[in-house]
């Protein structure tokens, strides 16, 4: 991918000993969308503020639109738009302010800036928040605010660190469907998160990290196809007997026992549970569902995403 | 919209992008501009009245030379005080509030601002605010018949150096990861004595030697005897004037590169 817009080579970030990113290598297209999946500390947002070009590298090598971050810092910036995990948005301003002064950090004239700020203003339904003060926004229309900021440069690149954590699942939706437009519009997105249903909604491929490190690549429905079966039938037991009719279970498929159920992994579930009745166990829940991207962390780490 | 105009590097570039944050702190200011220059109106009154129409009619005792009356003594000093409490509040809230409870510098870094151009952007902007003390102290100053000569004018420059030497401060301030009340500490074990015992109220000569020591290392009374020269002297050898300046010039640009250096750091995670 001669073409790569970020291309990461053994990227490494210590804190005095210790690698919060040890050895990543990816490359990201113009007009993708890539994810970081991991859980608490994986590394994601030490890998974000790397390719943000405001941390510096340990080892390994880093391109951004051709460039490197450690000497080309503030040019690759002027291109990229983000959205850091925990908002910053200037909270001492008005809604609009916010847009107004952060467009001015990229060197554009006001009059530009403030027809981009009513446009942007529009696209993260804010128009009528437009006087409000900051700690007075939902968490959902903060979010917002910070990524209309981040587009207010026209960005090549958009950064997304947790985009949706702490929302509910009406205002997800909402930031969901903001996305996908940007990603219509050939914008590369590269966004970290912890849940499976945004990865897979909103990432054409993945990367699953964990420990600094990468465990796999590919796209969702590749990555499910490769690192899982098809179909999950989850039964409880009760538990403190889970761990005992895992025994009885054996030769079903592969099994994972999580302390509130067994999960067996079969290419048809329902015929699976059909055979868990015949060797005479009863399960208290049992439910049959598709593979997800949390089977394939499961899988890979032996953890779940959210603990 | 086209994309944006990619920095040159030049020198020029960076001068332009620190004043956006400057820029973007006057706009903040905007909200509570209402009470900064009411502050900056009633406190030249109320100290001017208290200093020299009130504690004057108590002092008997010469303080400077022939003719120059107890007002016109401490007028320069309380001048350059009301700059250096701008620039303390800047220097150490204000650079926290930038770093931690409102973090715009780490906003500002992720756009194309550099950790200088946001420090430059800030000691402007306390210039600014230092300015806008410092005139209308100045005129307040001309009202109470304090300023005799032209090159009175002069002391708003001695108060905008005394406010710029405390710049230390704030590089200390972009250390700070926690607050543990360390403003306060500062605030009582450094500034407090440096501002008690500098001559403002007094001539410095007039304590015991073994504390005139805390005069001389503090701006203050530097940022004082600099605007008492320009209000109503000379009152000393040229030589020391000019240690004046370079001292509190030194102490201000040693404190601006500390400061830089730790806010690049910080930034860094
Ligand atoms: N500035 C820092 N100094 C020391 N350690 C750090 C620093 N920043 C991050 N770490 C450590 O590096 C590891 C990775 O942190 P990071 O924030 O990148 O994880 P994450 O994948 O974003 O996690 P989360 O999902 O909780 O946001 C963690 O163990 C964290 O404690
Ligand atoms: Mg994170």
């Amino acid at each position: 991918m001669p073409d790569s817009v970020i291309t990461a080579t053994s990227l490494t970030k210590k804190y005095k000993d210790f690698a919060a990113v040890d050895g990543i290598s990816f490359e990201v297209a113009p007009g993708e969308s890539f994810g970081l999946l991991g859980p608490n500390g994986a590394g994601k947002s030490t890998t974000m503020r790397m390719v943000g070009a405001v941390s510096t590298r340990t080892s390994g090598d880093l391109t951004i639109l051709g460039l490197d971050p450690n000497e080309h810092g503030p040019e690759i910036r002027s291109q990229l738009g983000v959205v850091p995990q925990a908002d910053n948005l200037d909270t001492e301003l008005r809604v609009r302010d916010n847009l107004l002064v952060y467009g001015r950090y990229f060197g554009l004239p006001r009059a530009a800036i403030a027809k981009r700020a009513d446009e942007l203003l529009d696209f993260a339904q804010l128009t009528e928040k437009a006087k409000a003060k900051v700690d007075d926004l939902s968490g959902g229309m903060k979010r917002r605010l910070t990524i209309a900021r981040a587009l207010i440069n026209d960005p090549r690149i958009l950064l997304l660190d947790e985009p949706t954590t702490g929302l509910d699942p009406q205002a997800r939706h909402i930031l969901w469907d903001r996305l996908f437009r940007l990603k219509e519009q050939g914008t590369t997105l590269v966004l970290t998160t912890h849940y499976m249903d945004e990865a897979e909604q909103l990432c054409d491929r993945l990367v699953v990290v964990d420990k600094g490190q990468i465990m796999a690549e590919g796209s969702p429905a590749a990555l499910i196809r490769e690192h899982s079966s098809k179909e999950v039938l989850e039964v409880r037991f009760g538990s403190d007997k889970n761990e005992g009719a895992a025994a009885k279970l054996v030769g079903l498929g592969r099994l994972e026992v999580l302390p509130d159920r067994i999960l067996v992994y079969s290419e048809n579930g329902e015929a699976a549970l059909v055979e868990v009745v015949k060797r005479g166990l009863e399960p208290i829940t049992s439910l049959v569902r598709r593979s997800s991207l949390e089977d394939v962390f499961l899988r890979l780490t032996g953890r779940t995403l959210i603990e | 919209m086209s994309a944006p105009e990619v920095s040159t590097g030049s020198t020029s570039v960076k001068v332009g992008k620190a004043w956006y944050v400057t820029e973007h702190k006057i706009r903040a200011m905007r909200g509570y501009a209402g009470t900064l220059v009411a502050t900056a109106i009633g406190t030249p009154f109320l100290y001017l009245f208290a200093f020299g129409v009130g504690l004057a009619t108590l002092i008997t005792q010469n303080v400077g030379p022939g003719g120059v009356t107890y007002l016109q003594f401490v007028a320069p000093a309380l001048l350059a005080s009301a700059a250096l409490l701008v620039a303390q509040e800047e220097y150490t809230f204000g650079i926290l509030l930038g770093l931690k409870w409102n973090p715009t510098y780490v906003a500002m870094n992720s756009a194309p601002i550099t950790p200088r151009q946001i420090v430059d952007g800030i000691m402007l902007f306390v210039l600014i605010r230092m300015v806008i003390t410092s005139v209308i102290y100045f005129a307040v100053m001309v009202l109470f018949g304090a300023i005799t000569s032209v090159w009175g004018v002069l002391v708003i420059v001695a108060g905008l150096l005394a406010g710029f030497a405390f710049a230390p401060v704030a590089a200390y301030a972009a250390t700070i990861e926690e607050d543990r009340g360390q403003f306060a500490i500062l605030q009582r074990t450094i500034i407090l004595p440096l501002t008690l015992f500098s001559g403002t109220v007094f001539p410095l000569t007039q304590l015991p030697v073994y504390l005139q020591w805390i005069g001389w290392i503090s701006p203050l009374w530097h940022a004082s005897e600099l605007g008492r020269q320009f209000s109503y002297g000379p009152t000393e050898p040229i030589w020391l004037t000019v240690i004046h300046v370079l001292y509190l010039v030194g102490l201000g640009v040693l404190g601006w590169q500390l400061c830089v250096r730790n806010v690049a750091r910080r930034l860094n995670k």
